[in-house]
């Protein structure tokens, strides 16, 4: 049997053979071990490409003065600032627009746009940005090594580099230093089957109700219904990126 | 002839004093903290011995599942390993298991390993508990959450 790995044979170490088999892995070559299935026998599904997660903001619901949507984010997921605006990760933010003629403000929130074709996963040297199955578009800060080359290229200004360490951060979302980092959609909920972001859930419970979180993909799902029925915008949708968040009334 | 011979014992004697003391602190106190969770348990998730030769691989491939395909549930996970294994102090306080002597410290620090997990991984249980809080687990249809289903979307 040709061994490139350091581990030692099953032969030497039988024992571990019969025991990961019985935990439910299977050890087919020394440092190979494929996962069967979980503890409880059942297998874990996982992301799913049936879906497209995606957002409906209405600019018009979105409140002056209100943050409700930016605390829950950065309570959800465990954003503490160091009071330094420029540098502090933001997932989320409000934004102000103005028409200059006519003095006509919009207020809406900005964060990652979980674009079909995200410029961030374009440019990843190391393949950390990447796009999820069902759309979500992720850091994988276990390959990140904090170039920044994403955030250059986000249309959006949607991401965030954490400047220094940290400790005590959420198990929603661990974080740290020399990585960059976005708006998840709250992947941690909808791998749990919670079907309502942070950041809709805080806005929902403030009575603005501006954030609409659904799946794209599910004809019969609320957004996909409001965006069949009502005019959406992407922002920016020169680029042809074919964004997940959608906007009303801008 | 004679001389060597003592010197060859003493030297034996020599190894073995420093030895055991050393085979003792990594064989038998330093993968179990006293105070911690597991302290009360018979065993890991797997048998010890397979968990101190594997851990970290078991680790590796449940982060990419995770991840990057977002399988959650999975067997091994980190956060369950703090949750268990970390210990606490007098006033019940929960200790960093990176700290000095603590369950990932002690044999990182014998064998001069410097694990990058805790650069972003939590070192604590959370507060509200850690990944069972999230629902990870197969048996999550038990958690009752308070939120509304969008339609269309069977959770199975």
């Amino acid at each position: 049997m040709s061994n490139k790995s350091d581990q030692p044979s099953v032969d030497r170490r039988q024992f571990i053979g019969g025991t990961v088999a019985a935990a439910g892995a299977l050890t087919l070559a020394p440092g190979v071990i494929l996962h069967a299935a979980s503890e409880k026998g059942k297998a874990p599904s996982g992301a799913s490409g049936n879906h497209r997660w995606g957002m409906l903001i209405d600019a018009n619901k979105c409140a002056e003065g209100c943050s409700a949507c930016v605390e829950a984010c950065n309570n959800e997921h465990g954003l503490t600032g160091f009071d330094r605006p420029a540098t502090d990760a933001v997932w989320i933010r409000p934004v102000k627009l103005k028409d200059k003629q006519t003095g006509h403000v919009n207020r809406l929130v900005m964060m990652c746009q979980h674009c079909e074709h995200p410029p961030c996963v374009d440019v990843c040297p190391t393949n950390a940005s990447f796009k999820r199955i069902d759309g979500v578009v992720l850091v994988d800060r276990h390959r990140c090594i904090g170039c920044r080359y994403c955030m250059m290229a986000c249309p959006y200004k949607a991401r965030s580099f954490v400047h220094e360490a940290l400790t005590d951060q959420s198990v929603n979302a661990p974080r740290g230093k020399g990585c960059v980092e976005s708006c998840t959609l709250c992947v941690h909920r909808i791998d749990a089957g919670v079907m309502q972001t942070a950041c809709q859930e805080a806005c929902d419970k403030e009575g603005h109700s501006a954030i609409l979180f659904g799946d794209l993909k599910d004809p019969n799902s609320e957004i996909s219904r409001v965006l069949k029925s009502r005019n959406s915008v992407q922002i920016r949708a020169d680029l042809e990126l074919n964004t997940g968040v959608r906007y009303l009334n801008l | 002839m004679r001389s060597s011979l003592i010197s060859k014992r003493l030297l034996i004697i020599l190894l073995a004093g420093l030895l055991l003391p050393a085979m003792q602190a990594i064989g038998e106190s330093r993968y179990v903290t006293k105070n911690s969770k597991a302290a009360s348990l018979d065993s890991c998730v797997a048998p010890t011995d397979e968990i101190r030769r594997n851990h970290m691989d078991f680790l590796q491939h449940s982060r990419d599942d995770t991840v990057i395909d977002g399988i959650r549930g999975l067997k091994y996970s980190l956060s369950e390993c703090i949750d268990c294994h970390a210990s606490r102090d007098s006033s019940g306080q929960a200790v960093s298991v990176t700290s000095e002597g603590e369950f990932c410290q002690a044999c990182h620090g014998y064998v001069a390993v410097s694990p990058a997990c805790f650069q972003c991984h939590r070192t604590t249980p959370a507060e509200s508990g850690g990944g069972d809080s999230l629902g990870y687990h197969s048996d999550a249809q038990t958690h009752v959450w308070d939120v509304q289903q969008p339609a269309g979307r069977q959770r199975d």
